[in-house]
């Protein structure tokens, strides 16, 4: 259970406050699958990254499973984060350094209360489910998009986290291949039963969640469940999104 | 430490060697240094131990600058009667002239009874010519040359004649370099005595060495006799105690020489920190996803201190490898100027040390860019323009710093002579210093530059320049590591051209180039008339009275050395032979800085029944050292005769103008009748005339000795670039120091640099175009780090010509020129070098490259 209150995020723009976020209220169920969904600019990745506890809000505060996460230092934060909370980004974030296993191996090790062969088998076999078993050894540079997505989602679920946050996954992928990586998101997330917040520009990706949470401005302005995952309903009861919502990047 | 640290520093190292690990090399050299010349102290100083009886060629030894007195010569006798064998050997400075070639030197002459070593062998050519026998010499190699003569040759030395018997290639803890700088001839001690070379005046040495095995017989001599050697002022040595000292000066010397390795390795320790400062720029995105994904800020900078340390370690380990090496090779290379033969022998304290100082240098420089990693916010991995965590007082920053400054003091008072911490504290400071001086300067030379650029300038020009100011360039930090190489050497060059000027005997005409000493009283008239007619005018003589301090103000020598610490003169002072002379003007060497001077005054006498009291002048510093001032009363010994004297005036003396200077000078009338001898000083152009005069002086006054001055120059010279040579070695090595970061910094921005020649070779730049801004950006570079280093040389040169050695400064532009040429050749050629391959590649996989 996500819950945010009064959430607020003001930065300073050459002297003058710049508010990004304001007075955002969410409360998002276990095992929810959310999309943040709103043009660039919006405030959607300020909103995640302070949901994730990865930012402090100027006003208002963040509670993940009952814990309230602006009151906790920033330590705390992270072994909250490395014990309940899986990240998917855009570019992906591999380490460049660590091959495929060793990427995937990171979260667990910085729980470090296994066996490491133990660790071994479970990054070993998560790499396999998503289809990259004959992989473990290649460096990120090694890999295609489509392949370091993959690495980056079974890295996402090597800590069984609560909650997974997903800025953008499909924005550096060709339109099948982002497909391919959600249908696989999707599944993970049901099999592991994870409360999924998802940010994203593309209306259609959006339209496969539970819920459509879409930000324009810095505020909420719509909050619609979606009935049935998967099933795009785009325009169905909608609010206006604006023509600021830019369709899925065809990149080539 | 968490395990996820360790891991994670484990894993990165691959990546972290390849972009950091060429920086470490940087401290290798250092590293290398300090193991070497540690090692090879170690085994000089077991080696003099070892062969400590063979070094003294006794187990003990008695010496002095005068004939021995009677109770030394009666405790010979005893000894001698105790069956203990013992045997004399006299040195004397004279000339020694061969007939044949008629070629005369100023030599040393040493004579030697039978016996004499007891220990270790003496090599000689022919073999077995050892001792030399009645009317026979046996000389250092250097001699024959220098007389033009060969064995068999007659050479005259004093009143006998002897024949050359063949030359000493080796004897005990002889070497090389002492031949260099005074060649000896050896002839029997009975041959010596009838030379008549010990005549008054002569400076002689004379020594008894004494065989007594048992340490306890020695310990009790030495009690025993410790208050009649004291008041006879013979010196009493033992083997250990000559292998003691000697093992100290090698140690003294090998720490001061460790002071190059120390500032080689802090110069790589500022090369290792701007490595590190563009490595964790170009990771703060790695560090923003770990964050990210539940990593604690510690345990992030601990995998990268981890990482640096292990590669420092590695960088360091290569260092000591490369140490080692040297040390077995420094015997062999420096055997000219070792008294033993040095074996080597590998031992770990050196070792350790030498890793333990690079470790420590390269986490030291490493840490403080590395506190940058704790400061990446985890929001970085989402947004790549999140600034960083900014703090407004970091304890942890301050204490880096605070720990850079305390171990370069802490590691420089290691490193200097143990006996003065002061030393090592200012040379640490000093160290500290020029490092920020030199950053400083370069920092603001790199702005300057960067402003100046004239932009009518051509494109290539302007563009090599801007190359210097891409992100993430360590222009600086070159700039300083090659700059302190350039500072090293330049003002070593400087400061010697300095005191060589100031010598300056050719340059100068009028000044004296010959002085002839120990002229007897009686010869003085003769030996003047035996100067070229145009010279008498000029010569100056100055007499030389012998003497010592009998008492001051009443208190004889042992009673001054008993007085309270502020009181009490220094010791030399009160021991030493001093050489007096009277006369009545100031000369031009001189300035009175208290009291009175005596010209044109008459010789106030006492009434009578009061002895006459003679008037003195003491030159400042002297006068500090036996803590007397005007109105104080000396009393002084002239072979037996006392004087008493008042101190009357105080002066200055030039010491570095070849002029007759003395200590203490007496006005006119006063010790006239004392023993004295006189020493003559004349100018004489030619020099073939002043090398017959000196050739006939030999013949006519066996007992006068004569000097070239300009040969003394010569020797003087030689022995600066000696000593120079370390210094230059500091040079060398810190600026290879420097290349070698350059060289790093060449192959971390390599990829940058290759897609900014790929995009200006796309936007139509031919490729000479494209190497003039290579050319541009290193021979700026090469510029501003020699301009850094010669700026500050210039400086420092200045001051410690003016302050230290008290000489006028002028730069001297042609050999800073040099310098510069120099460095920037080098520059050009490393930078050109790490750029090769650059402009093969066709553009647009690079392009293409760069895009992914």
């Amino acid at each position: 259970m996500i819950v945010a209150e009064g959430l607020g995020k003001t930065y300073s723009s050459g002297g003058r406050p710049l508010p990004v976020l304001r007075d955002v209220d969410l409360r998002i169920p276990a095992e929810a699958f959310v999309a943040i969904l709103g043009p660039s600019g919006s405030g959607k990745t300020t909103l995640l990254g302070l949901l994730a506890g990865l930012d402090e809000p100027t006003t208002g505060r963040v509670r993940l499973d009952g814990v309230d996460h602006t009151a906790l230092t920033e330590d705390e934060r992270a072994e909250f984060r490395a014990q309940n909370v899986g990240f998917v980004f855009q570019t992906f974030h591999l380490l460049p350094t660590l091959t495929a296993l060793e990427n995937v191996l990171v979260p667990l090790e910085l729980l470090g209360d296994r066996p490491p062969r133990e660790l071994r088998e479970r990054a070993a076999g998560l790499l396999d489910r998503v289809g990259l078993a004959g992989r473990l050894d290649h460096y990120p540079s090694q890999l295609s998009g489509g392949e370091q997505q993959r690495v980056a989602l079974a890295r996402a679920f090597a800590n069984r986290p609560r909650i997974l946050f997903a800025d953008e996954p499909t924005g550096n992928l060709d339109q099948e291949t982002g497909a391919r990586v959600i249908e696989l998101m999707e599944d993970l997330n049901r099999e592991a039963r994870t409360t999924l917040v998802l940010v994203t520009h593309d209306l259609a990706l959006a339209s496969r969640a539970h819920r459509i949470v879409t930000l324009a401005d810095g505020r909420v302005v719509a909050d619609d469940d979606v009935a049935g995952a998967g099933a795009p309903q785009v325009g169905a009861r909608r609010v206006d999104h604006g023509s600021a919502v830019v369709p899925s990047r065809e990149a080539g | 430490m968490s395990r996820f640290a360790l891991t994670l520093a484990r894993r990165e190292l691959r990546a972290s060697a390849r972009q950091i690990g060429v920086y470490m090399t940087s401290i290798a050299l250092g590293v290398a240094g300090l193991v070497a010349i540690r090692g090879f102290t170690g085994d000089v100083s077991r080696s003099v131990q070892d062969e400590a009886e063979v070094l003294l060629g006794a187990n003990a030894r008695l010496a002095s600058s005068r004939p021995f007195p009677e109770p030394i010569v009666a405790l010979v006798d005893s000894l001698e009667g105790a069956g203990h064998r013992s045997a004399r050997l006299t040195s004397v400075v004279s000339m020694v002239l061969a007939p044949r070639t008629n070629v005369s030197r100023l030599l040393q002459v040493r004579g030697v009874d039978p016996g004499y070593p007891f220990y270790g062998r003496v090599r000689t050519v022919p073999a077995g010519a050892w001792p030399p026998r009645a009317g026979e010499v046996l000389v250092d190699p250097a001699v024959l040359s220098m007389l033009d003569a060969r064995p068999g040759d007659e050479l005259m030395v004093g009143e006998v004649t002897v024949r050359i018997a063949g030359t000493v290639e080796d004897l005990l803890g002889d070497f090389a370099l002492q031949t260099a700088v005074g060649p000896r001839v050896w002839i029997a001690h009975a041959s010596l005595d009838a030379a008549g070379l010990l005549a008054f005046g002569s400076l002689a040495r004379y020594e008894h060495y004494v065989v007594i095995p048992s340490r306890g017989e020695r310990v009790d001599v030495e009690e025993g006799y410790r208050a009649t050697f004291d008041e006879a002022q013979v010196r009493w040595t033992t083997a250990e105690s000559q292998a003691r000292r000697l093992t100290n000066s090698v140690e003294y010397l090998g720490r001061y020489l460790g002071l190059v390795g120390l500032a080689a390795l802090l110069l790589g320790g500022v090369g290792v920190g701007s490595a590190v400062h563009v490595f964790v720029r170009e990771r703060r995105t790695t560090v923003a996803v770990l964050r990210c994904l539940g990593a604690h800020q510690r345990s992030v900078f601990i995998a990268y201190l981890l990482q640096a340390a292990v590669l420092g370690l590695a960088g360091a380990a290569a260092g000591a490898v490369l140490g080692v090496a040297a040390q077995g090779l420094l015997p062999v290379a420096l055997a000219e100027v070792l008294p033993v033969q040095v074996t080597t022998r590998f031992s770990l304290a050196p070792v350790a040390a030498g890793l333990a100082m690079g470790v420590w240098v390269a986490l030291l420089f490493a840490w403080l860019p590395l506190l940058a990693v704790r400061d990446v916010p985890p929001l970085r991995a989402l947004r790549e323009d999140t600034g960083p965590n900014r703090r407004r007082w970091d304890p942890a920053r301050a204490l880096a710093w605070t720990a850079i400054g305390a171990s370069i003091v802490g590691l420089s008072v290691l490193q200097a002579p143990e006996q003065d911490e002061g030393v090592g504290f200012a040379i640490g400071i000093g160290l500290g210093v020029s490092i920020a001086v030199l950053w400083g300067t370069g920092w603001m030379l790199v702005r300057l530059t960067r402003r100046f650029v004239p932009r009518g300038a051509p494109y290539p020009v302007r563009q090599g320049v801007a190359n210097l100011f891409r992100p993430q360039n360590q222009t600086v930090a070159i700039t300083l590591v090659l700059g302190f190489g350039v500072f090293a050497v330049a003002t070593v060059l400087q400061v010697e051209s300095a005191l060589i000027a100031g010598l300056g005997l050719e340059e100068q005409s009028g000044r004296p180039n010959l002085v002839l000493f120990d002229v007897q009283p009686d010869q003085e008239g003769r030996v003047l008339q035996a100067l070229p007619p145009e010279a008498r005018a000029d010569v100056v003589t100055a007499p030389l009275v012998p003497a010592r301090i009998a008492a001051i103000n009443g208190l004889g020598p042992a009673e001054l050395a008993e007085l309270p610490r502020p009181r009490r003169p220094e010791r030399w002072a009160i021991r030493r032979e001093y050489r007096n002379t009277w006369r009545d003007t100031l000369t031009a060497a001189e300035t009175l800085v208290a009291g009175r001077w005596w010209e044109g005054e008459e010789r106030a006498l006492p009434p009578e029944g009061v002895t006459a009291l003679a008037r003195v002048s003491l030159e400042a510093e002297l006068a500090d050292d036996l803590e007397v001032g005007l109105g104080d009363r000396i009393t002084w010994d002239f072979g037996g005769r006392a004087v008493e004297s008042v101190v009357t005036s105080l002066r200055t003396v030039d010491w570095a103008r070849f002029e007759p200077n003395f200590f203490v000078v007496f006005e006119p009338g006063t010790i006239e009748e004392a023993p004295h001898t006189s020493v003559m000083i004349a100018r004489v152009d030619d020099p073939m005339e002043r090398g017959r005069i000196r050739t006939n002086m030999v013949r006519a006054y066996p007992n006068v000795s004569s000097l070239d001055l300009t040969r003394v120059q010569d020797a003087i010279e030689r022995v600066l670039a000696r000593v120079n040579t370390a210094l230059h070695f500091l040079g060398l090595f810190t600026a290879v120091t420097g290349l070698i970061v350059l060289a790093g910094a060449l192959s971390a921005s390599r990829f940058q640099r290759m897609r900014e020649s790929a995009l200006l070779r796309t936007l139509g730049a031919r490729r000479g175009q494209v190497r003039v801004v290579l050319l541009t950006e290193y021979l700026v570079l090469g510029t501003l780090a020699s301009l850094t280093g010669i700026m500050l040389a210039v400086a420092a040169a200045w001051a410690l010509a003016r302050g230290v050695f008290e000489v006028a400064y002028l730069p001297s532009a042609a050999s800073l020129l040099v310098l510069w040429l120099l460095v920037t050749a080098l520059t050009v050629t490393v930078g050109l070098g790490g750029s090769a391959g650059l402009l093969a590649r066709p553009p647009l996989p690079v392009l293409r490259r760069a895009a992914e």
